[in-house]
């Protein structure tokens, strides 16, 4: 095989994906949206079970990284701004940088490691064990029934997550702001949300929002599209972290520039 | 037998090829209503994909599949998934849903499918599951099962919704002979109780003849033979005689020509 042969054919694979996921995300909105009007509803229970999954039992991962990368944060932006004569500023660099950038992103990526790769490996088991097939003998559509529900706790907890992960993480840099630096705490609150409008805010959560579908769609595709026993479920949950950690990456950098130039 | 027979299910000329390599050539076969069919041939011969095309989960290359009378290409999934109701499955591996105890596996298709009460659907889950024999199970996991019970309870989600047809993928597959008969019993009891279609895919010979009314048998994608247990029990075909007898000489053969090895091995 030539190196055009080996191009050619990893194209033609790349593409059919992209084609399959998105056909997977239109499957999911109409199950989402337009089902249920045809009196076909999405279970609350199974929707429940996932947002304790995805959300709730993600809570803790979210503050103990947001948290310290707050206090790394804050140490640096003061060991750069000390140099400008700027330390006081350290609390706006935080809370802007985290809740435009740094906090979706971070957040989206330990939910991908977390949320997505479970959700790969527990769709891939029970692909490789027929229970697709099962559900789908029994008239009951997977997508329905598997897919949306992760989809939709997704789209709900990782905005919350981002929310709570921008406050802990603005937290964090307090820490070394008071007690570090020495700024009082009355001027690093007023600091922090002196340059802080609210569309960071929304800017922020639109990513995370995008990022949750990715972190879905990705997720139960590799999941659904699991073969080869015990090995091809590893092979699967990888795959799927992998490709959403780049993913990620990509859109962000893409939001970030039609943010960027869009307000200039 | 004079009586006019309902031809529930109908496969003509199917063809299907994975990756170039033609697993099914041409099958040709007609189902009874009310009757129990196998399907027997030696692992990988396609058994499992016949099935998988009565069930709507493969699309044929080439020929026609017909369920109640209507070919399955041309059904909407609306359609399909009202066939879906009407028939169950017993799969090779059981499939159980892990995430749920054995009563909600069961009542998974009642409560999505029905508007029973819930009361109701408790009361059906143990009829069902007194039918296996598996009453006070309900509670379990799947994995907190024995690989027989996995199958009872499969077999109790697949009979949930009272179908008209059952297939049943290897039912006996890594089980032991008396748990197999207990199987072949609940297959037979079925059938005969609640006069339902049975079709069975299997290679356990025992089971064949505790079950069935007629066989096919499969070889390399094709039909070599269809007729009533006797007529398959005293079969001239070699194929089939080989096949009931399990003796490792005949015309399946294992072993290659020895030319064809000679050229192989000197390349
Ligand atoms: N989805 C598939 N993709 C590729 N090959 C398949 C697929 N399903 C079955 N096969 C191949 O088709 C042949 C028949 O498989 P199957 O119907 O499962 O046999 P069995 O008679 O043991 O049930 C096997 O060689 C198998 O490898
Ligand atoms: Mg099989």
């Amino acid at each position: 095989m030539n190196i055009f042969e080996t191009i050619g054919r990893s194209t033609l694979r790349t593409g059919a994906a992209i084609w399959d996921v998105m056909a997977l995300f239109f499957k999911t909105l109409y199950w989402l949206f337009f089902a249920p009007f045809k009196g076909k509803f999405i279970g609350r229970r199974y929707i429940f079970e996932q947002m304790v999954f995805a959300g709730l039992q993600s809570v803790l991962i979210v503050f103990f990284v947001t948290f310290f990368i707050g206090i790394v944060l804050a140490m640096q932006g003061a060991y750069q701004l000390d140099k400008l004569g700027a330390v006081r500023f350290v609390a706006s660099l935080i809370s802007v940088s985290i809740t435009r950038e740094i906090g979706p992103v971070l957040i989206a990526l330990v939910v991908a490691g977390r949320v997505g790769a479970a959700i790969a490996a527990e769709l891939g088991t029970m692909k490789v064990t027929e229970q697709i097939e099962a559900l789908d003998t029994m008239a009951l559509n997977p997508i329905r029934f598997l897919v949306v529900p992760r989809f939709l706790a997704l789209l709900l907890m990782l905005p919350a997550l981002t929310v709570i992960g921008d406050v802990v993480g603005m937290f964090g840099g307090f820490v070394v702001g008071v007690f570090n630096l020495k700024i009082s705490p009355n001027l690093y609150i007023s600091t922090n949300f002196q340059f802080l409008v609210m569309k960071d805010v929304m800017t922020g959560l639109f990513k995370s929002f995008v990022f949750a579908m990715i972190i879905a769609m990705i997720a139960c595709y590799h999941g659904l599209n699991t073969s080869g026993g015990a090995e091809g479920v590893g092979r699967s949950t990888t795959l799927s972290v992998v490709s959403s950690f780049i993913l990620i990456i990509l859109a962000d950098a893409i939001l970030t520039g039609i943010f960027y130039f869009s307000s200039v | 037998m004079a009586e006019e027979k309902e031809v529930v299910i109908k496969i003509e000329n199917l063809v299907k090829e994975f990756g170039g390599r033609r697993v099914l050539d041409g099958i040709n076969l007609e189902i009874y209503k009310g009757e129990s069919f196998v399907i027997m041939g030696g692992s990988g011969c396609g058994k499992s994909t016949i099935l998988r095309h009565i069930i709507g989960g493969l699309r044929p290359d080439s020929g026609k599949v017909y369920l109640f009378g209507e070919d399955i290409s041309t059904a909407g999934d609306d359609k399909m998934d009202g066939f879906k109701k009407r028939f169950g499955m017993l799969f090779q591996s059981s499939a159980l849903f892990d995430s749920l105890t054995v009563e909600e596996n069961i009542s998974l298709p009642l409560r999505e499918h029905t508007k029973l009460d819930e009361h109701i659907i408790k009361i059906m889950v143990k009829m069902k599951l007194e039918l296996v024999g598996l009453h006070g199970f309900g509670h379990l996991y799947p994995s907190q099962l024995s690989g027989g019970m996995k199958k009872r309870v499969g077999l109790a989600r697949a009979i949930a919704l009272d179908p008209e047809i059952i297939f049943y993928d290897e039912p006996s597959a890594g089980l032991d002979p008396v748990v197999t008969a207990v199987i072949d019993k609940l297959i037979v009891d079925l059938s005969e109780k609640l006069s339902i279609t049975s079709v069975i895919v299997t290679h356990d010979m025992n089971s064949v003849f505790r079950i069935a009314d007629r066989i096919a048998m499969l070889h390399k994608g094709k039909v070599l033979e269809i007729g009533t247990k006797e007529e398959i029990q005293n079969s001239k075909n070699e194929y089939v005689k080989q096949f009931i007898t399990g003796s490792p000489d005949g015309p399946i053969g294992f072993f290659k020509p020895d030319e064809n090895y000679l050229q192989e091995l000197t390349k």
